[in-house]
């Protein structure tokens, strides 16, 4: 048994306190961001900008607190093609919109 | 690379997929992804005809119970991400004590969430509220949109909550161990959807005016 739990931690990729405490550090800093760039007048950039920043923190958790980064290829490309699916619905729809 | 060894290596009885476990909670996560994804693309097209209106109507919103909230759900994502750590380390004490911060993170999410509606009530904004019914047209579309996205979402970080603590349960009863955590990371999955949509729910009510 002690000999199947080594080849087990072998297979699994197991993410240590600091590195996540270091997302989360990026993660507050980002939030920060993204609230002081909102009180300065940006005009139309800010939605741009908050979307932006909203993504690189959504990538940050899927890759690292959501093992992303270390799962197998076909999880990534599942959750790239829900994300297409959903951009394909955004862009249909305003290309309706946009144009009536 | 991901495939837990367990059942593949000849020890006869233990059957388990891990692997197809994940995948199963990450399909799950898709169909959720598209609840929200639908709302979402409903908040850009009428913010698009609405401009103005959704600008007056975000500065009603208090930016600082937003920010509060924000690195409440950041910081319980990260308490529930170290947990699977604890686990996979063998620190079934610590991996309850992440487990049980992150549930009190959740409970703090919620309370703040009820004074910000009772506030909003309280000044006659609630959906069809006769106060509400008198403003233009975007700003009834954009309360709309934030009662029920903000609502869904809560509901979410109650169902959530309640997951992570059947989740608690297990660890207890050795039902996940070091060597099998997959409910554990499926719970952790849901938790951390929780936190995108809410990643991106924040800058759209709360900052964009």
């Amino acid at each position: 048994m002690s000999d199947h739990s080594e080849q087990h931690a072998g297979a699994t990729h197991i993410v240590g306190y600091g590195q996540y405490i270091l997302i989360w550090a990026g993660l507050m800093g980002l939030t920060g961001a993204t609230v002081a760039l909102s009180g300065i007048e940006l005009g139309r950039w800010i939605v741009v900008t908050a979307l932006v920043i909203a993504s690189v923190k959504s990538l940050l958790v899927l890759s690292i607190f959501m093992h992303l980064r270390f799962e197998d290829r076909t999880f990534r490309l599942f959750v790239a093609v829900s994300g297409l699916v959903l951009l394909i619905f955004l862009v249909l729809i305003f290309s309706d919109y946009a144009f009536r | 690379m991901t495939t837990t060894a367990v059942g593949v290596h000849g020890e006869g009885h233990v059957h388990r997929d891990d692997y197809g476990s994940k995948m199963g909670m990450w399909l799950f996560l898709f169909t959720e992804l598209i609840l929200f994804g639908g709302m979402f693309v409903i908040y850009a097209v009428y913010r698009y005809a609405h401009q103005a209106e959704f600008e007056l109507g975000s500065k009603e919103l208090d930016t600082l119970v937003g920010t509060i909230n924000t690195m409440v759900l950041l910081t319980s994502s990260l308490t529930v991400a170290m947990s699977i750590t604890a686990i996979q380390r063998g620190n079934k004490k610590f991996s309850l004590l992440l487990i049980g911060i992150t549930i009190v993170l959740a409970v703090v999410f919620l309370i703040n969430k009820y004074f910000e509606w009772s506030h909003k009530f309280s000044v006659g904004l609630y959906p069809q509220s006769p106060e509400l019914l008198n403003k233009p047209q975007g700003e009834i579309l954009y309360f709309g949109l934030y009662f029920v996205m903000t609502g869904l979402h809560a509901l979410h970080v109650i169902i959530g909550a309640i997951v992570l603590a059947v989740m608690m349960h297990f660890i207890r009863q050795d039902v996940i161990t070091k060597d099998s955590y997959v409910r554990l990371e499926a719970g952790a999955l849901y938790w951390h959807l929780v936190d995108i949509i809410w990643i991106f729910l924040f800058p759209l009510f709360y900052l964009i005016h």
